[in-house]
């Protein structure tokens, strides 16, 4: 039996369980599952997977949830403490009692897919597939096969969101491991500013196939910080295929926060579509034991005098094995555009590996780009130097670490995600977070 | 406070400490000299215990305790500091993060709570305006884009913060101009005090000038050849390491 069939099987027998469903819908999904069949699962040989191995979740048998039952407690320890407008999703199913949007602006709707389509599936018809459709690649396409659940949010024009919102994406420790295919569907109006959080976290036990898809559309103007701070269970395998699409003098910002997962790969596409547009791409990728994390991107300068700008640290220890191919390509007469890259890794152990490409394709004479890697380790020499102050190795390490990781970390103005990063890439380090208030302290008394 | 007997170290099969004995009680200052290549430098390295640096023989204690037997960061916890002549750099680490962790990784190895912030910010406030430092210099990675001056005073605030037994300061002069290098004396006089003692290490008797010693040790090839007073250091100006050589050999 091919790897493709038994996720064909699963879903032939999930087809027959489901209620009727609106006929778009249907050849959607038929689609979904011509497109994954024909593709197939990527192998080595492609060049876009060439260091990324899947056999391990395509030669999974993967179950679906069917209920989203999770204890409270457990899923109050792993929340975010961030005040926060909040769906919660257990193995992909909507979990209600774990959600929060009653609080919701009447210009903001967040819910989630299933209600989405169930209340007014006209209104997602149009704007589902449209950016990550079954093309973008087989993941895609084996998402849209299985749809069902997922996070559906709108903001009105001119509206500024007052807190985040939070998507909370729980893995379970189940008999059989279990897949799940979220959907994530943002349409930010034009002037609206928002901040979304992808959160991925479970149990430690778990070992479940995440296969999310994103699709992200900004209107003239729109400000969207996305969040993602995937921690999810170390044996979990988590893909994601994300596309951005931007109008004219919006801005998006990614902060794209690895930390978990035995296999994860995320792509993440922008497109500036619209004179002024901005893109920001911050990374941070950790890995450790045997994991392996895979981060491509690709921001597409569609439109003269748009703006990206893209920072991705690696760092990885034990026998973990990272990948950054970063992509930017320059329209033909997309003047006057700027387009910076840096990627920068820090192995910890000798036997940690990282292949890291960035691209550039231009085709405009008019630009200001540039591009760089680097790979260190940490310096022995500032490690002595913070143990002679009494220090001991560990912390000067884990400083070091973290100071590595500060470029992209000083990025994350949530608080409660950056102390999350901490805490995996440098472990308890003493009171780095009430320094900012004794500096101010210092420059008062020196007044 | 610390015994350092028949002390033999080699770096990569090359031996360059060879039998060196030194006493220092509480309450001195010593200053050893040398021409270059007599060792003064991986005297202070293997006290603080550096990397790459082999003890075939002798013993070093401090306090009575074996100090070759203690980690790195022991050592400092303990009081033994050293200031280094070329002080790294160290990207993302704010100055007024090592303070803290600095003195409070001591205070824990010696039983006490940290130190509450009020007290700590006035500490590091009083002795940022000795050292005339402003307080720009605490949110500034540790000693990066510093120049050579600030870099040395900065060596000299984070002995005043975490007040050490034993204060090590290799060439602490070197590259400092004269109201840099008075700043840095003046910082260096202040530890002088009954409980704690200093060593400078120097290849230039001008320091002395600022610092006076109450003992002088001339360091030739390996070993101390002579020893004596802040006077001791005059000679050796107006006369160079020749003679002493001449005399040791």
């Amino acid at each position: 039996m091919s790897d493709t069939q038994t996720f064909l099987d699963t879903l032939k027998t999930r087809s027959q369980q489901r209620d009727a469903e609106p006929s778009w819908i249907a050849a959607r999904r038929q689609a979904g599952a011509a497109r994954f069949e024909a593709l197939g699962f990527p192998t080595r040989r492609d060049e876009e997977w060439k260091y990324t191995d899947v056999r391990s979740i395509a030669q999974g048998n993967f179950a679906l949830a069917d209920n989203a039952d999770f204890s409270p407690a457990q899923a109050a320890a792993l929340t975010l403490p961030v005040d926060a407008y909040r769906l919660t999703f257990v193995d992909g199913v909507y979990a209600p009692a774990l959600s929060d949007v009653d609080a919701l602006p009447e210009s903001v709707h967040v819910l989630p897919l299933s209600k989405a389509l169930s209340e007014n599936h006209e209104a997602v018809g149009g704007p589902l597939g449209r950016l990550t459709g079954v093309d973008f690649s087989t993941f895609a396409a084996l998402n849209t096969a299985f749809m069902e659940e997922g996070a559906v949010v709108r903001i009105a024009p001119g509206t500024v969101v007052d807190k985040p919102i939070l998507l909370q994406f729980l893995s379970r420790a189940n008999a059989t491991p279990v897949m799940s295919h979220p959907r994530i569907l943002v349409e930010a109006g034009g002037r609206s500013e928002a901040t979304l959080i992808e959160h991925y976290c479970g149990d430690l036990e778990a070992a479940n196939f995440t296969n999310v898809v994103g699709e992200f559309m900004l209107d003239r103007g729109a400000i969207l910080n996305h969040y993602k701070l995937q921690e999810a269970p170390l044996n979990d395998m988590h893909v994601a295929s994300m596309h951005v699409e931007q109008g004219r003098d919006t801005r998006y910002t990614s902060y794209n926060l690895n930390l978990g997962g035995a296999l994860v790969r995320n792509d993440l596409i922008s497109d500036l579509n619209g004179q002024g547009a901005e893109t920001n791409f911050f990374g941070l990728f950790f890995g450790q034991g045997r994991q392996h994390v895979d981060n491509h991107t690709k921001v597409n300068h569609n439109a003269p005098l748009t703006f990206s700008n893209e920072n991705y640290k690696g760092i990885l220890d034990d026998r973990a094995h990272g990948v950054f191919n970063g992509k930017v390509y320059v329209k033909r007469d997309s003047q006057k555009i700027e387009g910076f890259q840096s990627n920068q890794n820090l192995l910890l152990s000798d036997r940690a590996q990282i292949d890291a490409k960035p691209e550039l394709e231009i085709y405009a004479d008019d630009v200001k780009c540039s591009h760089g890697t680097t790979t260190g380790q940490l310096d022995e020499e500032a490690i002595y130097a913070l143990r002679t102050r009494g220090i001991d190795e560990a912390t000067a390490r884990g400083l070091l670490t973290l100071a590595f990781a500060g470029e992209v970390l000083d990025k994350v103005t949530l608080d409660a995600v950056a102390e999350r990063v901490e805490l995996a890439v440098a472990g308890k380090l003493p009171e780095r977070f009430n320094l900012a208030g004794l500096v101010e302290t210092a420059v008062a008394l020196n007044d | 406070m610390l015994q350092v007997t028949d002390l033999h170290v080699t770096v990569e099969d090359k031996e360059i400490l060879k039998g060196l004995t030194l006493t220092i009680n509480a309450g001195e200052v010593h200053a050893i000299m040398g021409p270059n290549g007599a060792g003064k430098s991986t005297l202070s390295a293997v006290i603080a215990g550096k990397d790459g640096y082999e003890v075939t023989q002798g013993s070093i204690t401090f306090e009575g305790q074996d100090v070759l037997e203690m980690e790195i960061e022991e050592r400092a916890q303990a009081g033994l500091l050293l200031g280094f002549q070329y002080p790294v750099e160290i990207p993302g680490v704010k100055n007024i993060y090592l303070l803290k962790s600095a003195l409070n990784a001591q205070r824990k190895a010696r039983g006490l709570d940290d130190m509450p912030a009020p007290e700590f910010m006035k500490l590091v406030k009083e002795k940022l305006g000795f050292m005339k430092m402003d307080a720009s210099f605490l949110q500034r990675a540790v000693n990066e884009g510093f120049s050579g001056g600030e870099k040395k005073r900065n060596e000299i605030l984070q002995m005043l913060v975490l007040q050490p037994k034993l204060a090590m300061l290799d060439e602490i002069d070197s590259g400092l101009d004269i109201d840099a290098m008075k700043v840095v004396a003046d910082g260096v006089n202040s530890l002088r005090a009954q409980e704690r003692a200093i060593l400078l290490v120097t290849h230039y008797q001008r320091l002395l000038d600022y610092i006076v010693p109450d003992k002088v040790h001339v360091l030739v090839d390996g070993r101390i050849v002579k020893t004596g007073d802040a006077e001791l250091a005059k000679q050796l100006e107006a006369n160079g390491y020749e003679g002493i050589e001449e005399s040791a050999a």
